[in-house]
């Protein structure tokens, strides 16, 4: 009957039939862009990194051009979003203001990424005493409430620029930390790093190669989370003086000079606002989309609903 | 003479970013009260998709359904949600694979037991739990009065699995469904719940459907077998038949391809390759690309039926092999 | 431990080796209970032969397929490879997971689904420092996987891509990677269809035959240990119940528990074992308490009082076999069960 020889060209020939399929990545990206809503999300962050890296280029007028004469002119032709106080562009500042949010953002959810993910990496794959050490620290940064915590920070420090990206950093860092400790914690069982271990793997190779390409997910959604939550807190830290320092424009400290114009000049705090909610509202939906493209279940129903008939 | 349990033309369709996928298709058998029928195939053969989703255990969107699922005469399919639930409560028992996750560790033994005849009989729960107990001694669980107050973990796999079963007699069903009920377990407790399972259907008469991937495993016990490939039943026979004149190719490639004791010198029959995905089923017999016989032109093209090549013996294959020498006197 | 004369001294040796697992406090008072999963086992592995070792959940086999790698620490006893003895530190280690590699059960779970095959392949390559330079790495990678059966197109796949077998045929080349002289394979077909085992079966023979091969075949599946291996250990709760070469233990096993494990074993031909089936009673106890004198007494159709009392030892039987049971020889000769048959009620 079947002997021993035809095994191998059939089964070359039979998977030679089979095209490639589609690899986890792109259907992360396919699931992104299903959406019309997410497309939309991806958009504006996309105009808010534009408007961070190229802001002056694009804005019609200058950050600080004071021309006291056109103070408080509600939006027109000549002033899209209006003027404040000071006669300044409120478009142009609020382009421009991008800049910090962005930066801000994207600098203090990479420490607390960095810091975070080493900091759960370790405790979940060793645990015992390192597991203790880690979470308890992390416990101790998690007990304060966010703005308490960076407000403090950011006393320590001065205000500014740089104290804003450390603070919002360190009250981060213990979400990326449990996220990353959550995800070890299971990983660490699978029957693929026990075989690592068995061709001779050190550890130090298991958490590179094995352990942290497989709990990059939650990561991932968490990072565009804390994006969006770091954009707040920096504005929150502005609105209240602590952030950026004039005249460097920033959505938060425009929020806060606009304060008291509210019923003469609505003009100077809803643009800034609307920019921040904007942005939040978008960052959130994307790591909502990319959640649930990385959620199996989810993925099923997702590819039913997608299915021809 | 109607059928207690029947499936006409069942198919099950699910459809994916990348085509449909026909995970069943066409799949007919009937079971009668005191008779065991065995569905055998691999993953992926649809064997427990095909009885899961006829008794609606499947969700509808995403999967669709098509043909009839018919208990006592009436289609499951097209039934009522409520009502389904009620007939599938009352008269059909399940028995799954995995008794641990079948089991709610949360919930006591009792607990679970008697659920299902408070539900759906209306059973006072003294009476239940009677009822409970005297089960949990026929199928052998020792101190059983004790027992219902025990949670799942307590107890050790086999144990688990015996009570998965007392639990599908508590509304005396008239079929009984097992779903891989012994892959999970060792081969001396799987001996145990086989022979348990056969004097529970003489004592009580009930329909079995016995789902499985081991042929060997129902030999001793069932009356039909029905062997599955890619979503199709490519042979459904009487038990002694299908092992002693198996008539299709891949049956035969399934009761070849098993180390026998004794037998260690050659090389095992095998058969190369991987079944079909069932998004790209080949358009002609699901199973060309594997036969080694491959004895008809039409086989690459068309689709065979089932036919009858002995009397209850159904293969679906335009010629048949019934007639071929066993396989120690082959060349 | 005797073996089959073989060609010199035998490549593995395990002496009285022991893991035991330590469980939780201990309810009542200090001493703290130990699951004995491998409770003093001795054997010795052949050059080029295959040794099974079979048993059920709880009978500690996959636990000493993993010892031997430590992968988890002997608390006890000493394997020697090669006449010398292991030493389970950093360093050493190392070097052993490159003469000793294993093929795990399931091989959905042990290839990292993020990475391809041929980077799975390929890392025990990195890891020793063998055939350096990406062009040589590639070519051995092709050739491993030829070896295996599969074109040289699986290499850029992912396994989520793979079937079941293909998967573990990849997990094969892996192992093969370092050309180890001993290879544990922890029930290697139990997951996969049976179609599909064949092929494995037939694949790990010939590879046996060509490279030369030592394995330590693990299963609870008798028929496929019997045909993949020339000695046989059959394992009960930590200990070893019966050593024999393959065709002893079918045709004559000798320990009740074997000649259980046989009669269990599901037929594919109606009608031909039911009647001599024979059913043991209850469940395998813990091993954290196992029963006192012989850990089979309380399942075993044979048992005596003087099962409780003695704890029996490996005595030589037959020209070339071992039993553990003090009533090997009475049974042997046609001891009649004592209560044969039916389990529960």
């Amino acid at each position: 009957m079947t002997s021993a020889s035809p095994v191998e060209p059939m089964e070359r020939s039979l998977e030679a039939q089979e095209p490639p399929e589609e690899g986890t990545r792109w259907a992360l990206l396919a699931a992104i862009f299903e959406s019309p809503v997410t497309v939309l999300a991806v958009v504006i962050i996309a105009i808010v990194l534009f408007m961070a890296v190229a802001g002056e280029l694009v804005a019609p007028y200058g950050a600080n051009e004071i021309n006291v004469m056109n103070q408080l002119q509600p939006p027109n032709l000549t002033h899209l979003f209006g003027t404040d106080e000071l006669g300044r562009d409120v478009f142009s500042r609020v382009i421009i203001a991008a800049r910090v949010s962005v930066q801000v953002s994207l600098v203090s959810v990479a420490l607390a990424l960095v810091m975070g993910v080493s900091i759960g990496l370790l405790s979940g794959y060793f645990g015992r005493w390192v597991d203790i050490v880690g979470m308890r620290s992390m416990d101790v940064i998690f007990s304060f409430p966010v703005m308490l915590l960076a407000l403090a920070i950011v006393a320590m420090l001065g205000p500014g620029l740089v104290p804003a990206m450390i603070a919002i950093g360190v009250v981060y860092t213990p979400y990326f930390a449990r996220i990353t400790r959550a995800s070890v914690l299971s990983v660490r069982e699978e029957t693929y790093i026990r075989a690592a271990r068995s061709i001779g793997a050190s550890d130090a190779r298991i958490l590179r190669l094995h352990v942290l390409p497989n709990v990059m997910a939650p990561i991932i959604v968490q990072t565009s989370l804390s994006l969006a939550f770091a954009i707040l807190t920096e504005a929150a830290l502005s609105f209240l003086g602590l952030g950026v320092q004039p005249p460097q424009p920033s959505w938060g400290r425009m929020l806060f000079d606009g304060r008291g114009f509210i019923t003469e000049a609505w003009w100077m705090a809803v643009f800034p606002g609307l920019a921040i909610f904007l942005t939040v509202l978008a960052l959130n939906l994307i790591g909502d989309a990319m959640r649930d493209a990385l959620d199996p279940r989810q993925r099923s129903a997702i590819e039913a609903r997608a299915g021809n008939l | 003479m109607s059928a207690l349990f029947e499936l006409v033309d069942f198919g099950v369709q699910i459809g994916t970013r990348r085509g449909t996928a026909h995970i069943v298709n066409g799949v007919d058998w009937r079971v009668q009260a005191g008779e065991t029928l065995a569905i055998v195939g691999e993953s992926g053969s649809g064997k427990s998709m095909s009885v899961l989703a006829a008794t609606g255990l499947v969700p509808s969107p995403p999967a669709r359904f098509s043909g009839q699922a018919l208990f006592r005469e009436r289609d499951l399919l097209t039934m009522e949600d409520r009502e389904r639930r009620r007939v599938r409560g009352r008269h059909i028992g399940f028995v799954f694979q995995e008794p641990m996750t079948s089991l709610n560790p949360l919930l006591t033994i009792g607990r679970q037991m008697t659920e299902a005849p408070r539900q759906h009989l209306d059973m006072p729960s003294g009476e239940a739990r009677d009822k409970a107990a005297d089960l949990l001694n026929l199928v052998g669980i020792p101190e059983a009065a004790q027992r219902l107050d025990a949670y799942p973990h307590q107890l050790s796999g086999g144990m688990r699995q015996r009570v998965m079963i007392a639990m599908a007699l508590m509304c005396d069903p008239e079929v009984l469904i097992a779903d891989e009920p012994t892959t999970a377990l060792d081969v001396t407790t799987q001996a145990q719940i086989l022979d348990l399972v056969t004097r529970l259907q003489s004592q009580f008469g009930m329909a079995v459907v016995w789902i499985t991937h081991d042929l060997g495993v129902v030999a001793d016990f069932a009356d039909q077998v029905a062997v599955m490939y890619a979503g199709r039943i490519v042979e459904l026979a009487p038990t002694s038949a299908l092992y002693r004149t198996p008539g299709h190719p891949y049956t035969r490639g399934l009761l070849d391809a098993r180390p026998r004791l004794g037998e260690t010198e050659a090389e095992l029959a095998t058969i190369p390759g991987v079944p079909p995905d069932p998004r790209r089923l080949p358009p002609g017999c699901s199973f060309w690309p594997r036969c080694p016989y491959r004895e008809d032109p039409r086989c690459e093209t068309e689709v065979p039926p089932l036919r009858e090549v002995a009397p209850g013996h159904l293969v679906r294959s335009f010629y048949s092999i019934t007639q071929r020498a066993p396989r120690d006197q082959e060349a | 431990m005797t073996g089959v004369p073989g060609s010199g001294a035998p490549l593995l040796e395990a002496i009285d080796l022991q893991v035991h697992f330590p469980v939780g406090g201990g309810s009542l008072g200090r001493g703290r209970a130990f699951v004995r999963a491998v409770d003093g086992v001795s054997f010795t592995i052949e050059r080029g032969q295959t040794l099974g070792l079979v048993g059920e959940s709880g009978s500690g086999k996959s636990t000493i397929g993993l010892s031997l790698l430590g992968l988890v620490r002997p608390t006890g006893g000493r394997v020697r490879l090669d006449g010398e003895d292991v030493d389970f530190g950093r360093s050493s280690l190392q070097r052993l997971r490159a003469r000793t590699t294993m093929v795990f059960q399931d091989p959905n779970a042990s290839l990292n689904p993020r990475r391809s095959v041929a980077a799975s392949v390929r890392e025990p390559l990195e890891i020793h420092g063998l055939h350096r330079g990406s062009a040589a790495r590639r070519a051995r990678v092709e050739e491993l996987l030829d070896l295996v059966g599969l074109s040289g197109r699986f290499a850029e796949r992912y396994p989520h891509e793979l079937s079941g077998g293909q998967r573990q045929r990849v997990g094969i080349a892996r192992a093969l990677a370092c050309e180890p002289e001993l290879i544990i394979l922890d029930e290697p077909v139990s997951s996969l269809d049976v179609s599909v085992q064949s092929q494995i079966m037939n694949l790990l023979r010939r590879l046996q035959g060509e490279l030369g091969l030592t394995y330590l075949f693990i299963a609870h599946d008798l028929a496929a240990v019997e045909y993949m291996s020339h000695r046989v250990l059959v394992m009960y709760l930590g200990r070893i119940v019966e050593t024999a070469t393959r065709e002893s233990l079918y045709r004559s096993p000798r320990h009740p528990y074997t000649k259980a494990l046989l009669s269990a074993i599901p037929s594919a031909e109606p009608g031909e074992t039911s009647a001599a089936r024979l059913l043991l009673e209850g469940d395998i106890p813990s091993p954290i308490s196992p029963p006192s004198g012989c850990r089979f007494r309380t399942r075993c159709p044979w048992a005596i009082a003087a099962c409780a009392e003695t704890d029996p030892h490996l005595e030589a039987a037959g020209s070339d076999g071992e039993v553990a049971c003090i009533r090997a020889d009475e049974i042997a000769a046609g001891a009649p069960a004592a209560l044969a048959g039916t389990s529960g009620a």
